[in-house]
């Protein structure tokens, strides 16, 4: 089972992130969670979501504690979040921003696999907005291979309809930019 | 033919609601019921279903006209959740009185106060006793099965009662997962259209929510408590009928590895297939564990549970409501009074878990467990890991 | 759907005590409770319709000429026609 902590703040997307990686795996007949943290939504508050992904069932309905993916979708959370917590040591660690990777290995002291992109540019260029949800997606995929890039199609599609075809764009090439430590 | 889906728990439980064909919605949103509610009122904006949608102004008003369509004739739904409920409690007891199956989702959530919009199961606690056939799901596709069994139960001939279907809020309702649900034929196969026993119509004048005097009052409640205890009867009927379509199966109390167990936990709702996992555990540690798994709480099925703790030495009933000041947690109360006459029942201990929205983990079941095991405690219940 | 009798057992009674025959509050003659009786003096009445109006019984008919008159079959003699007409045309008399 991969299980997946997206930070974020409210209005950016996570939830929209986890809804659409949920419903890949699901597509690709696997089974995931996809859900908020539970709680009233304030725009601009910092905010988790979770996913799980497995080949069965999944059972267990708490929080996730331990993840072994830990996305962060808007840089300025670092510092201000402990975004690494209970992040396992071969887990990875997936940021959004424009510094390397050792930069970040040393703001967040998370001595494992760290990935990096540069989110919000592509975001702006490809979308024109600075909302980078489905960006980001892009590079979890990479990162996890926890489902095929193809297989988010039909959920973005679905999800954005006219607009889909930008957000595929901005997910491939964060899926193809993304740079490891 | 049924189509592996993922949604969200709250909009497939909309959709499921859909695929009944009802007549009449009437509902006041509030979380974290609001995306059922918010998305039937899509499905019959968008001409998909052919259905009057009154958005009300309060809970008070959406079971008020539920009652009403009910008793002229109609298949109707509603949904709340903790205040909400609360709201309409004056309602809720006469909806059952007047025989009418009204069927509502609530999606559990601690009542204030302190003021909590997460889950726990004091809200369903407040109504557990005015008359409605209630049931727990465990997971999304429990919460689907349930809604289109929820009209099938509650119109039958026999029975003419409202049905609630609990799905644990936020645990449930917010939560994106994969889910089979059935399509139109298998619900319109499953489902006939309602026949009302009697309708509100002018050309066949009938008075209904009449005054009970003192002397037919006793006489009527006996009547419905009879009514609701013997609706057991056609549930169970219809659950087979559910699994020889569907394939899934459902029963009063759904037991995971019980048969052998010294130790029992029972649990309701959400908490039961995390609960599951923690039996896995441990049941690798060498420990006789089993699990209990209430899904039918009214009628309470006082016979599959003696059956169910058959042989077993501990049984650790989870709560996630308390009865403030009573003899113990409300299931336990419950679990307890229907064992008293059992020769050998087990030592039965209580802890409360997961209020207004208290994380349940698999350790805290672990925990719990290993607790129980030890020692009998002093307080016929506990509050698990409360601080302090 | 047939009216069972007055239920003597919780099995007669109908499903959430539905009643199938219309009108049976009618067959309740509470006309024996009352002790005074309203009598209409019609040349002080104005037709104004007031007294019908008021009357918590709805026993209050108008006739042809439209005055008033109260069925006595269901008038319990309580007063409020007398006490609402302002043109003082109600009387409350012994029975």
């Amino acid at each position: 089972m991969i299980e997946v902590r997206w930070h974020g703040r409210g209005g950016q997307g996570a939830v929209t992130s986890v809804e659409l990686l949920a419903l890949t795996a699901i597509g690709e007949g696997k089974y995931a969670q996809g859900f908020p943290s539970f709680g009233p939504e304030r725009r601009g508050a910092p905010v988790a979501a979770f996913n799980r992904i497995d080949d069965h069932h999944i059972k267990v309905r708490s929080q996730i504690y331990n993840p072994d993916v830990v996305v962060v979708l808007d840089e300025s959370l670092i510092g201000m979040v402990n975004v690494a917590d209970g992040l396992k040591p071969e887990g990875v660690l997936i940021v959004n921003t424009a510094k390397t990777a050792k930069e970040i290995a040393e703001i967040t002291k998370f001595k494992g696999k760290i990935a990096t992109v540069d989110g919000s540019s592509i975001a702006w260029k490809e979308l024109g907005v600075p909302i980078t949800n489905t960006t980001m997606l892009g590079a979890v995929i990479k990162c996890t291979n926890a489902v095929k890039i193809e297989s988010v199609k039909d959920p973005v599609d679905h999800r954005f309809g006219r607009i889909a075809n930008k957000n595929m764009a901005a997910m491939k090439r964060a899926y193809d930019e993304v740079k490891f430590n | 033919m049924s189509k592996r889906i993922g949604m969200e728990i709250a909009m497939a439980a909309a959709e499921a609601v859909a695929l009944c064909r009802p007549d009449v919605i009437a509902a006041y949103p509030i979380t974290p019921n609001t995306h059922i509610p918010e998305h039937l009122a899509d499905i019959v904006a968008d001409g998909d279903l052919d259905c009057e949608y009154i958005a009300v102004e309060s809970e008070h008003s959406a079971l008020s006209a539920c009652t009403g369509a009910s008793a002229a004739g109609a298949r109707v739904f509603t949904a709340t959740s903790s205040q909400g409920l609360l709201y309409m409690y004056e309602i809720v007891p006469v909806v059952p009185s007047m025989r009418l199956p009204v069927i509502m989702c609530l999606g559990n959530r601690a009542i204030s106060g302190p003021i909590n919009i997460w889950n726990d199961h004091s809200d369903y606690m407040c109504v557990r006793d005015l008359g409605w056939i209630s049931m727990f799901a465990s997971n999304g596709q429990e919460t689907i099965d349930m809604c289109i069994q929820a009209f099938k139960i509650g119109e039958h001939a026999d029975v003419m009662l409202p049905v609630l279907v609990n799905l644990d809020g936020f645990q449930l309702t917010h939560v994106v997962e994969a889910m089979m649900m059935p399509d139109q034929e298998e619900v319109d196969k499953f489902l006939p259209p309602r026949k009302p026993f009697a309708a509100l119509h002018p050309d066949n004048v009938v008075s209904m929510g009449t005054l009970g005097l003192p002397d037919i009052y006793n006489e009527a409640k006996k009547a419905n408590d009879e009514a609701l205890i013997n609706s057991k009867k056609v549930i169970l009927e219809i659950w087979k009928e559910w699994e020889t379509m569907f394939g899934r199966k459902y029963e009063p109390i759904m037991s995971y590895k019980a048969n052998d167990a010294d130790v029992l936990m029972l649990t309701m709702g959400s908490m039961g297939e995390t609960a599951q996992v923690a039996i896995d555990e441990l049941r690798k540690e060498g420990f006789k564990a089993g699990l209990l798994d209430l899904k039918l709480y009214r009628p309470f099925p006082a016979d599959e549970l003696k059956k169910a703790v058959k042989g077993c030495k501990n049984l650790i009933v989870i709560d996630r409501a308390v009865m403030s000041g009573g003899a113990a947690a409300p299931v336990c109360a419950e679990v307890k009074s229907v064992l008293y006459d059992e020769p050998d029942r087990p030592v039965i201990t209580n802890d409360i878990i997961g209020l207004g929205g208290r994380d349940v983990r698999v350790e805290d079941f672990i925990k719990i467990f290993k607790k129980a095991a030890k020692a009998k405690p002093e307080r016929a219940y506990e509050i698990y890991g409360v601080r302090g | 759907m047939t009216e069972k009798k007055w239920p003597e057992t919780w099995q007669d009674t109908n499903p959430g005590l539905m009643i199938f025959k219309p009108g049976s509050s009618r067959s309740y003659l509470t006309g024996g409770w009352r002790a005074q009786k309203p009598i209409w003096d019609n040349t002080k009445c104005i037709k104004c319709g007031v007294c019908y109006l008021f009357c918590p019984e709805a026993c209050i008919t108008e006739d042809a000429e439209g005055f008033f008159m109260a069925d006595l079959n269901y008038c319990k003699g309580c007063g409020i026609c007398y006490h609402e007409c302002w043109p003082r045309a109600i009387k409350m008399v012994e029975d």
